[in-house]
């Protein structure tokens, strides 16, 4: 049936999409890869739609869903492979999907998980580096940095 | 002159999630074989979808009928009806509005779907259940 599989490449999971979802099956990707982030520490998650015909307002729900809940996991995800007939679709119907992050394609998809990686990688070595600063500025000197 | 049939009306009785699969993929198949390109077919495909995901979640069963409309005045289109005998809409412009959902959607299954497609209307009533009734046309085969 419509099973997505996920597998794991370096820090990050991919769900390629095959099939029509029926509303359970997307229920269960959605659960599956919250458990598959927490257990695998991933970093990003890749979900291709290449093969989705039809996103409607459920599935467009659930497709931020799981851009929000794995977020709260520490992973980013990114949806790629949107057909231009979906997108045009989902914004007439009213589902802009704001908040989601998307590629053009999974090649895309993977270069953008990388730079947002990155950049997660340095906002933690910037954040290390500043915390030791903020916490002597509490101490009534003022170094001009707010 | 009557209607030439494209293909014989279709029939998908509404009982679970596999039926919404089921209803919009005729859907699809059917716009396909009447010449709407990909852009209408999902246009159609996500109407149905959202239609026959109201019957399931609020009548648990109805009826989709799919059919061809041809030789009418404004060339070649698709209707669908879905039925159900479920509870009724009591204030179906309210549930027009966007925005405004009575139970758990996101507000946007009948006012999202109107916008999808060329016509929609709604018969329905507190306890006689409720029919919708969409059409598409064709414009690109129509000029």
């Amino acid at each position: 049936m419509a099973r997505v599989p996920i597998i794991k490449v370096g820090e990050t999971l991919i769900a390629t999409v095959q099939d029509e979802l029926r509303d359970s099956d997307a229920l269960t990707l959605q659960t599956e890869l919250s458990a598959a982030v927490e257990r695998t520490g991933a970093r990003g998650v890749l979900l291709d739609l290449s093969a989705v015909e039809t996103v409607d307002s459920f599935l467009g729900r659930l497709l931020g869903e799981v851009a929000a809940s794995t977020r709260l996991l520490g992973a980013v995800t990114v949806i790629t492979g949107i057909q231009p007939a979906v997108a045009i679709t989902l914004v007439e119907l009213g589902l802009e999907l704001k908040g989601v992050r998307t590629a053009l394609n999974p090649e895309k998809g993977m270069a953008l998980l990388r730079r947002l990686q990155r950049l997660q990688r340095l906002q933690g070595e910037e954040n290390a580096r500043l915390l030791p600063a903020r916490a002597g500025s509490r101490n009534g000197r003022n170094d001009g940095r707010r | 002159m009557a209607a030439t049939m494209v293909g014989a009306d279709e029939h998908i009785p509404i009982r679970g999630e596999d039926d919404i699969v089921a209803a919009r993929q005729c859907a699809r198949a059917l716009a396909k074989r009447l010449g709407f390109g990909l852009l209408d077919q999902s246009r159609i495909a996500t109407a149905v979808s959202e239609l026959t995901r109201n019957v399931v979640r609020y009548a648990a069963t109805g009826d989709a009928y799919i059919r061809p409309l041809e030789g009418a005045p404004r060339g070649t289109g698709i209707e669908i009806v879905v039925a159900d005998r479920g509870p009724g809409i009591a204030d179906v412009e309210l549930a027009m509005r966007d925005g405004y959902s009575s139970g758990t959607g996101l507000g946007m299954g009948l006012p999202g779907t109107r916008r999808l497609v060329d016509e929609m209307e709604i018969d329905t009533a507190p306890g006689r259940g409720t029919t919708v009734t969409i059409r598409k046309w064709n414009r690109k085969r129509n000029r």
